[in-house]
């Protein structure tokens, strides 16, 4: 079909190589490459560097968005940064974050990477891990709200289910309202955050384990190396770029986190589980102090492209 | 292996090194065993659970003890669902959002995949590095000045706002993805119709596009995932005329007595369309998943 394409279409001269008419076709591909990515770069202009521009401008002015009648509109210098530095809920919504995204990241890696070996092992046989591995995806695939909701249920206070199975193996746990409670909440934040989001991580490291040479390992095997050596010193090696490329697109994407947290506390109990996504949000459209949201949303943003600079280097390596 | 050929083989190389290595080997077959087991169980049994609640009275749900299977005989909040217009809709308005959202992708990251692909130009670095960056910027960020400019352009609580914010989320993860796919394939493809005079719309069109369908399958299967499960831009820039599913679901946790049995009925009937997409094409899609992340 192509070759009856290309012969219907009238004869081109061939073109002559000179240096005129190389530029003259390398303006034409210049061109062109602009012209498809046209949408992509209106898309990024329009609806991401100037509404960035504007979030950053904003940080830097006495109000936005609501109409405060008889008072102009000025730049206040740092002012917006200054408030947001003396509030101790900003400061401590920064700790946080950390801790929320650390731990995610940390876990993600931990599940992902755990699960893939179990898949990549020779015990299954093709149907069987295909079919684990599906299973094991599962969580992935739902959206975030749903999430909450089950796991809102399951923890429920007096009636849950989670309660019900620890006591019933013995621990103490009737009671205890997991998401309710200041020294709970946050490491039950983390468990939700992890299990709807480690399956991203395993399917990176099951391609990444894929590429491991077989032969490798068994020869390691017979040389009688065990598990653990031939995981750190075949394996590992391997997967440590993907690993590394994968954790830090994981931290920005978790340092970011805002549904997860605004769904299953709101930010409570007592500010406990509060996250920079979650504090910009309730400034912004709560408090309605837009021009202390956009600093606090300036500063994640900052965190993220610092982040991706490192993301982008470490991708560079893989493809090296 | 059988006990008589795994005995046989133990008398005719009977090295202790082999001997530790084969039992050892015995040992870590049967914790693998166990350790899928219960990592598919850790995945799977709230999502059995939210399943089986759906079935179960409000009353049967909250009971203490939980009660595993007993009276799954109550179909009513599917019922309802199918008779309750709200709940209708923001399914019309996921689906016309989220295919809309999949389309525009497709089209705006098959083009750019293929300039960033196949073409040599001046700024091709500065864009490539660009369109990796953006998708490190925090939507939390960008929903600021959004409710500001949808305001501004009468876009708020429509589809175009929301649609448009949507392809914000999807489209440089989608570029990346196509750009990685386009460069498995051989150029030689490409310059030989070139040396005819195809152009380069006529080579992407006829010549890459029609062997690239995994790709864009992939491409398809994550934009349509992430639209139909965002919830940030849809809590924040729609309030009544369009209501996407996640919005309208977790309109279910925000009431004082809450509808329990509607609201798990609700998610998994919410979650059969990207789960139907991803079991349909599971292979391609994860295939190019890890193209755009995991190279080679």
């Amino acid at each position: 079909m192509t070759q009856a394409t290309v012969q219907s279409r009238p004869a081109v001269p061939p073109q002559v190589t000179t240096v005129v008419g190389k530029r003259r076709r390398s303006l034409r591909q210049t061109l062109t490459a602009y012209l498809f990515l046209s949408p992509s770069l209106l898309i990024m202009i329009g609806l991401m560097f100037i509404p960035i521009g504007t979030v950053i401008y904003y940080s830097f002015i006495n109000y936005a968005i609501v109409d405060r009648p008889g008072r102009p509109q000025h730049l206040v210098g740092l002012f917006n940064y200054r408030q947001l530095f003396q509030d101790p809920n900003f400061l401590s919504s920064v700790w946080h974050t950390l801790t929320f995204a650390i731990a995610s990241v940390a876990f993600h890696l931990l599940l992902g990477l755990g699960f893939a070996l179990l898949l990549n092992s020779e015990v299954l046989g093709r149907v069987a891990k295909g079919m684990f591995r599906t299973l094991i995806i599962l969580p992935w695939l739902f959206t975030i709200t749903i999430v909450v909701a089950l796991w809102r249920y399951l923890l429920l206070d007096p009636n849950g289910v989670v309660n019900f199975l620890l006591h019933s193996v013995g621990l103490p746990t009737q009671g205890l309202a997991w998401l309710g409670q200041t020294n709970t909440a946050m490491a039950t934040v983390i468990f939700v955050n992890v299990w709807a989001g480690y399956p991203f991580f395993m399917i990176s490291m099951l391609a990444g384990l894929q590429g491991v040479s077989g032969e490798l390992g068994e020869a390691s095997q017979i040389d009688g190396a065990n598990t653990l050596q031939r995981f750190w010193n075949v394996t590992w090696p391997h997967l440590r770029p993907i690993a590394v490329s994968m954790c830090i697109l994981d931290l920005i994407w978790n340092l970011q986190n805002f549904a997860t947290i605004f769904l299953l506390t709101g930010g409570g109990p007592v500010n406990s589980t509060n996250v920079l996504a979650n504090y910009t949000y309730t400034t912004a459209f709560f408090n309605q102090d837009y021009t202390a949201a956009a600093g606090s949303a300036v500063i994640i943003l900052a965190i993220s492209l610092v982040l991706a600079v490192f993301y982008a280097r470490s991708r560079r390596a893989l493809d090296r | 292996m059988t006990t008589t050929t795994a005995e046989a083989s133990k008398r005719v190389e009977a090295t202790p090194a082999a001997r530790r290595a084969r039992r050892s080997n015995r040992v870590v077959k049967f914790w693998t065993a166990l350790g899928l087991l219960v990592s598919a169980a850790f995945a799977v049994l709230p999502l059995l659970w939210m399943f089986l609640s759906s079935l179960k009275p409000n009353t049967e749900i909250l009971k203490n003890p939980p009660s595993l299977f007993t009276s799954l005989s109550s179909f009513s909040a599917y019922k309802h669902l199918f008779n309750d217009p709200s709940q209708l809709d923001a399914f019309r308005d996921s689906y016309i959002i989220a295919i809309t959202v999949t389309l525009l992708t497709i089209i705006i990251a098959v083009c750019a995949g293929f300039a960033l692909s196949r073409c040599d130009f001046p700024g091709k670095p500065v864009v490539t590095t660009v369109v990796i960056g953006v998708q490190s910027v925090p939507p939390i960020s960008l929903v600021i000045p959004y409710l500001g400019l949808m305001t501004t352009l009468g876009l708020y609580d429509s589809y175009t706002g929301l649609i448009l914010t949507h392809i914000v989320l999807t489209f440089p993860y989608a570029i990346v993805m196509m750009t990685a796919y386009f460069d498995t394939l051989p150029r030689t493809l490409d310059e030989a119709a070139r040396m005819d005079g195809a152009s380069s719309l006529r080579i992407l069109w006829q010549i890459l596009l029609p062997i690239s369908l995994p790709g864009v399958v992939s491409v398809g299967v994550y934009t349509f995932m992430l639209s139909w499960n965002e919830f940030l831009f849809a809590l924040m820039l729609t309030k009544q005329n369009v209501r996407t599913v996640p919005i309208r679901i977790s309109l279910f946790i925000g009431q004082n007595a809450v509808d329990w049995q509607g609201m798990f009925a609700m998610s998994i009937i919410g979650s059969v369309p990207v789960l139907l997409l991803f079991l349909a094409f599971q292979r391609y899609f994860l295939g190019g998943l890890t193209a755009g992340s995991v190279k080679g």
